[in-house]
């Protein structure tokens, strides 16, 4: 019968989210903080975000070729 | 049908630490498949609105109102160094190789290549059974690349030093789907990978034997993109679907921890935030959104009235303060992730963007197209 075959797939669907609705969480002005400090603490080692000098930057820099 | 009553019940007497309802009561009882169904139908609805309701409780801020003191970015200027010319078809795929410099690619006529992304030379390149060859990944080794998509399979190809050999005759078969193979990602080390399928599962598998060591079930739709949390953050991953959900699943146990329903349309792409402790995703509902862990909650919107194409591959830069979204009408938006903000657009490509991957160091990203080529920016 396939009806006791939904009422075993309704009962995972119940378990989960009573699982899921008692995880801990915390307010999202402290998540948000913390991801805002991330963002700053590492903002210096972000070559996308400061750029990179042409240098030190693999993509840039130019080969010299020479003609023997 | 009495008797198959019990039974169903006898499984959970074991969990009975869990749950709240009288089990024992309710064996004893003349219970109806309908009513059960009826009962549990509605108590999954209390537990939905219980689930959203404590969600709601700490949304005492939104993330671009906490960063309003931070320092708004500059004008960025981003060119393309790189246009790696090759591919006869859609480029489905690319990952970067850990040594910043290689990437693997794949696309729509079958082939996977391997390029040198600072030369554009093609290092290696393989032909795959199969067209529409939609994930393709680095081993985190370099020494390996895993493959595969309409062949429903996931297959690593060891790669050689001598440039003449044939590659195809050393591959591997690894992960077996019904469906077809949307994304595959080495975990910390070149003996297992993740998986991700047309057929709503993923999936982890030992590479040397082939053996499924979990598979990872909940999605109610094709999955399309995955992503493995950071390795300081411990044992879990995320999953986008065209069932519009988000799942974040612990990789050990194979549960389902965290979902996330908010997007109007498939998940295409899924990225963790740096410090593991959020991800990014990018719909077909042409926006990209930030999914805070800890608050289990979504906790910023990237989008604009003027983007009405879908977002293919999302990725963070180093420092996770930049958001790149490729997208269907062929360009790429970078955002502001703090701010909410976009900060540049990018145009160059001729067709779809259909992946996007920053590079290890951070230095560059790559995208690659339905124009057939990749290109790498910085």
């Amino acid at each position: 019968m396939s009806t006791s075959g939904n009422v075993v797939a309704m009962k995972k669907v119940v378990q989960q989210l009573r699982f899921e609705a008692n995880i801990d969480r915390v307010k999202v002005s402290q998540a948000a903080a913390e991801l805002q400090q991330f963002c700053i603490q590492n903002a210096l080692q972000d070559p996308l975000l400061t750029g990179v000098s042409s240098s030190t930057n693999p993509f840039r820099t130019q080969k010299l070729c020479s003609f023997v | 049908n009495f008797c198959v009553i019990f039974i169903t019940f006898e499984g959970f007497l074991s969990r009975a630490g869990e749950a709240n309802f009288p089990l024992a009561k309710m064996a004893a009882q003349e219970v109806q498949p309908s009513e059960t169904i009826a009962k549990l139908k509605s108590e999954s609805e209390a537990l939905k609105t219980k689930l959203e309701e404590e969600r709601a409780k700490l949304h005492d801020v939104e993330l671009h109102q906490v960063a309003e003191k931070v320092d708004p970015l500059g004008q960025f200027v981003m060119k393309t160094r790189r246009t790696l010319k090759g591919h006869g078809n859609k480029v489905l795929c690319m990952d970067w190789c850990k040594d910043k410099r290689r990437i693997v690619s794949s696309s729509q006529d079958g082939k996977v290549i391997v390029w040198d992304a600072f030369t554009t030379n093609k290092e290696h390149a393989v032909t795959m059974p199969c067209t529409w060859v939609m994930a393709c990944a680095y081993a985190p080794s370099g020494c390996a690349v895993a493959c595969g998509g309409l062949d429903n399979k996931c297959s690593v190809y060891p790669l050689s030093l001598d440039k003449n050999e044939n590659l195809a005759a050393k591959k591997k078969s690894v992960a077996m789907h019904t469906n077809y193979l949307s994304a595959c990602s080495f975990t910390n080390s070149d003996m297992q990978i993740l998986t991700s399928s047309g057929d709503g599962t993923c999936a982890l598998w030992d590479v040397e034997s082939g053996q499924l060591l979990q598979s990872f079930h909940g999605h109610a739709a094709d999955v399309l993109c995955l992503d493995l949390a950071p390795s300081e953050t411990g044992n879990t991953f995320v999953s986008g679907g065209c069932d519009k959900k988000a799942n974040v699943w612990d990789m050990r146990s194979g549960q389902c921890i965290q979902s996330f329903e908010t997007h109007e349309s498939d998940i295409n792409s899924v990225r963790y935030y740096p410090s593991g402790d959020a991800f990014a995703s990018g719909s077909d509902d042409a926006t990209c959104r930030l999914y805070d862990l800890r608050a289990d909650r979504e906790v910023a919107i990237y989008s604009k009235e003027s983007i009405i194409f879908g977002a293919s591959s999302v990725d963070f830069s180093l420092s996770g303060r930049l958001l790149f979204g490729g997208y269907n009408d062929y360009t790429i938006n970078v955002w502001d992730v703090l701010k909410g903000t976009r900060v540049s657009i990018l145009f160059g490509h001729e067709n779809r963007v259909s992946t996007l991957r920053v590079s290890p160091d951070g230095t560059a990203f790559c995208s690659g197209s339905w124009d057939h080529t990749l290109r790498v920016r910085e």
